[in-house]
């Protein structure tokens, strides 16, 4: 008996190998159809656009990995970016007249844009855990709430920033080093942090915890209701980054700004092999997961095989497939 | 002609061989006690016989025809299985559980009103006092078990497979379940049952089969073996005495800690008791007498009051479920499945969930937590072949074992065993029992919730008596006897008692 228990194997096994991998393998057969279907997809200029484009979605749905590992669920992160785009801009706008259109008002402009999305995380964290509002209802609702003050701000139209503001913090978006642009960088940043914070800090496991059985977590002397609030902080934080790398492209927020992000994020967290009921979460399975849909959009660009009208649609039916394949998976 | 024939059954997960060539029968009108090892493989032949899991290899024959697979149609031919973890819809009512699956209808309407009447006739038999419509999730563990036997019952079975069903039962909850077994052979019926409770086994099985890794030991008529034998075969080596010495106690020591009347709404209605570092304190009452409410309110894990509360000599508010933590106050629950362990993750995940790191920082150290682990797994003595398999795939006993080992990390000064031994056999049991003693021989503070009395009587210092919600009385040495906590258990003595 002692023996064999000696043997200790940390979940191997062929099918657990593969399930982890099946993301990496949807996007190598995506890479290999890109390229099958038009040559100037693999070309530097298209990938790199690609990717710079995914990252906006990508870090977001780092922090929607953290807040659906934990149980819960966050829809208004597109409007969120949204409202945080507006108010942003609007702050650059204020200080430009007093600072002038230089650094030191665009890092101010981000620095507001941070704390917003704090601010707005926050909301959501506490409207659901500490106002025990069901979290499907209390993001809906903020996700109304945070457009609907957004058109309001911008009186039903747009919100510009400033054209010299626009030169100065235009390499945010379109800058890099060493070829690879600063919203990749930013993301790679992300994930990494995030990956880290899952898999390897307590936090993490705490996250985990409470995803697959709140009451153990609680019985366990698991802060909780601090660990629930904080994942919807992250998310909120993470929309903020998204958002004050974006901004520089937009140029402006309109009522359509981020529209329809919360199910891309969704989307690419489900792909990506987190478990849509919580319990479990990996970080790098939702930034490929964004990759994925990345490219099916670019893919239908390339092709006329199918009109890019319909990638909503691929992505709407993506995410059903997703959950379809999760739900097999389980025993029971 | 025996009901049920076994013959050569041979079952594997993965590369372990779990039942390895067992031949069994049942006759008709007999009760058949499966008794082993936790991981012996009980409730695996269990759920090979109820079709819930295909048989390796071997022949499965059932009133001599062969049995096709699939609980379906084990349920059709009259085999039914109750299942060691429950297997109800906690959002459902008693009747909706009982009847599920199998809803009696009333041309395209359930007939609501029959269902409930059936229930209700079915649980007074088993002397089960729930109400049918009440919610599951309402309803106390033991109030579960009589549900899922009710649900099994109305399947209307020839054989009915029972893996533990006693494990959360107190001993007047025992009795009724006796008497519905007895008066169901009466009928005709066959009865095949798992318990670690080695009396009951003798009492109502008439023959018992000793299980030890796969195999069967010994099959022998229940009045042919003496529970020591029983436990012997088990095992495999000759057991020595169940319950270890009890360590010295310095009855003069500062109580670490005091509380006055406490109370919890619904549940506690006024508790107050001291408690001392070095003892080990039995706490015993009836089921729904608020023992187990009593300490979660104590540690922060449901709303409470207390007139007062002392901690080691200082005064202060009750603590938060974090902040008792913290304070060295610790709580393992009854409830394993639904609050204590993390049925989905590893061993080294519930093992670790609170303090993970190790390391003092944010960040978990991987290797040392392997560390802790295997000391876990060998001192507790965790059957477990697979570390990062789910907890899931342990059996119950197992399970239990690293609950325990879980709930005492890092080092707490008191410990709240609720039902600690629940589901774990007779060597474990005295495994924990060695733990439980030498926790206190260090100093710490032991509180045991149990619904054995002789578990009780056996390891605990002295046994604090709850009844409805309240703490009213207490028996310690010459006293501390099976009738005199009965006695204030069930509300014939009403000493006064501060
Ligand atoms: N689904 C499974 N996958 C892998 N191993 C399993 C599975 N189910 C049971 N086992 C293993 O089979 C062995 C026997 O388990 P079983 O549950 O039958 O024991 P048991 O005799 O009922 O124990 P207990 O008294 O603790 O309930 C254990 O070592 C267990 O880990
Ligand atoms: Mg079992």
């Amino acid at each position: 008996m002692s023996d064999t228990a000696l043997v200790v194997r940390e979940r191997a096994g062929l099918r657990g190998a593969l399930g982890a991998a099946g993301p990496l393998v949807a996007l190598l057969a995506l890479v290999l159809l890109g390229a099958a279907v038009n040559p100037a997809f693999l070309g530097p200029d298209n990938i790199s656009n690609v990717l710079t484009r995914s990252a906006i979605v990508g870090i977001i749905a780092v922090g929607t990995t953290f807040v659906i590992t934990a149980g819960g669920l966050d829809l208004s992160v597109g409007s969120m970016s949204a409202l945080i785009a507006g108010l942003m801009i609007l702050a650059m706008n204020t200080l430009l007249p007093f600072l002038g259109a230089g650094w030191t008002t665009v890092l101010l402009g981000m620095g507001a844009a941070l704390l917003l999305g704090l601010l707005c995380g926050g909301l959501n964290g506490l409207l659901v855990v500490k106002g025990g509002v069901d979290a499907f209802i209390a993001t809906l609702g903020t996700m109304g709430v945070f457009r609907s003050v957004l058109t309001w701000v911008a009186n039903g139209g747009s919100i510009s920033l400033d054209f010299g503001l626009r030169s100065v913090a235009r390499p945010i978006y379109y800058g890099g080093v060493f070829g690879v642009s600063f919203p990749l960088l930013a993301l790679l940043a992300v994930s990494v942090l995030g990956e880290v914070a899952l898999r390897r800090m307590r936090f993490g496991r705490h996250v985990a915890a409470i995803g697959s059985n709140r009451e153990v977590a609680r019985y366990s002397a698991v802060r909780v209701d601090r660990v629930r609030v904080l994942t919807y902080v992250i998310q909120g934080v993470c929309v903020a980054l998204a958002t004050l790398i974006y901004v520089p492209r937009l140029g402006a927020a309109t009522p359509a700004t981020g529209l329809m992000w919360e199910l891309e994020a969704i989307a690419a967290v489900v792909i990506g092999g987190t478990a849509l009921n919580g319990g479990f979460g990996r970080v790098w399975g939702s930034v490929v997961g964004v990759l994925i849909l990345g490219l099916i959009q670019n893919i239908l660009n390339l092709s006329n095989l199918v009109s890019p009208y319909l990638n909503g649609a691929f992505q709407g039916a993506i995410i059903i497939i997703a959950v379809v394949l999760q739900q097999r998976r389980k025993p029971r | 002609m025996a009901l049920l024939a076994v013959q050569g059954l041979r079952k594997s997960f993965e590369t372990t061989e779990v039942l390895k060539g067992i031949d069994l029968s049942v006759g008709r009108g007999e009760v058949l006690a499966l008794v082993g090892e936790n991981g012996a493989g009980k409730s695996t032949l269990m759920r090979v016989v109820g079709g819930y899991t295909p048989p390796g290899a071997g022949t499965l024959a059932f009133e001599g025809g062969p049995l096709p697979g699939g609980v379906d149609a084990a349920e059709a031919r009259g085999i039914v299985l109750v299942h060691q973890e429950f297997n109800l819809a906690p959002h459902l009512s008693a009747a909706e559980n009982v009847f599920l699956g199998r809803e009696r209808m009333r041309g395209p309407f359930i007939d609501r009103a029959g269902m409930e009447r059936d229930t209700r006739q079915a649980l007074t038999l088993l002397g089960c006092s729930a109400p049918p419509r009440a919610r599951l999730a309402d309803l106390a563990v033991s109030d579960w078990q009589m549900v899922e036997l009710a649900k099994a019952l109305n399947r209307r079975p020839k054989l009915l497979l029972m893996d533990e069903p006693t494990a959360v039962l107190s001993a007047p909850e025992c009795e009724r379940l006796f008497a519905c077994i007895e008066a169901f052979r009466a009928n005709g019926g066959s009865v095949v049952f798992t318990s670690h409770k080695l009396d009951e086994v003798k009492r109502i099985a008439d023959r018992v089969a000793v299980l030890r890794d796969g195999e069967i030991v010994r099959i022998a008529p229940a009045g042919a073996l003496t529970e020591h034998e029983m436990a012997t075969l088990m095992v495999g080596r000759p057991l020595s005495d169940l319950y270890p010495e009890k360590p010295g106690r310095l009855s003069d020591a500062a109580p670490l800690l005091e509380v006055e009347d406490l109370r919890s709404p619904g549940h506690v209605r006024g508790a107050s008791f001291a408690l001392r570092p070095g003892e080990i304190v039995g706490i015993a009452g009836l089921v729904g007498s608020g023992r187990t409410e009593c300490f979660e309110a104590l540690l922060g894990l449901r709303p409470a009051t207390a007139g007062r509360f002392r901690l080691r000599g200082a005064e202060r508010a009750l603590p938060g479920a974090r902040e008792a933590w913290t304070l060295g106050l610790a709580y393992l629950t009854e409830d394993r499945k639904g609050k204590g362990l993390l049925l989905d993750k590893g061993l080294r995940e519930n093992l670790l969930l609170t303090d993970g790191a190790l390391s003092g920082g944010p960040m978990i150290d991987d290797n040392a937590e392997r560390v802790v682990l295997e000391e876990a797994v060998a001192v507790f003595s965790i059957r477990a072949r697979d570390r990062g398999a789910p907890v899931r795939a342990l059996s119950g006993g197992n399970q239990q074992k690293l609950l325990v080992a879980k709930t005492l990390r890092p080092g707490p000064e008191l410990v709240v065993f609720d039902e600690p031994t629940r589901g774990v056999d007779i060597g474990s049991k005295q495994g924990v029992y060695r733990v439980i003693a030498g926790l206190a021989a260090q100093g710490r503070c032991c509180v045991v919730i149990s619904s054995e009395m002789a578990e009780l009587i056996g390891l605990c210092h002295r046994v604090i008596v709850m009844r409805r919600g309240r703490t009213v009385g207490e028996v310690a040495g010459e006293r501390m006897t099976e009738q005199e906590i009965v006695r204030f258990a069930m509300g014939l003595e009403e000493a006064a008692y501060v």
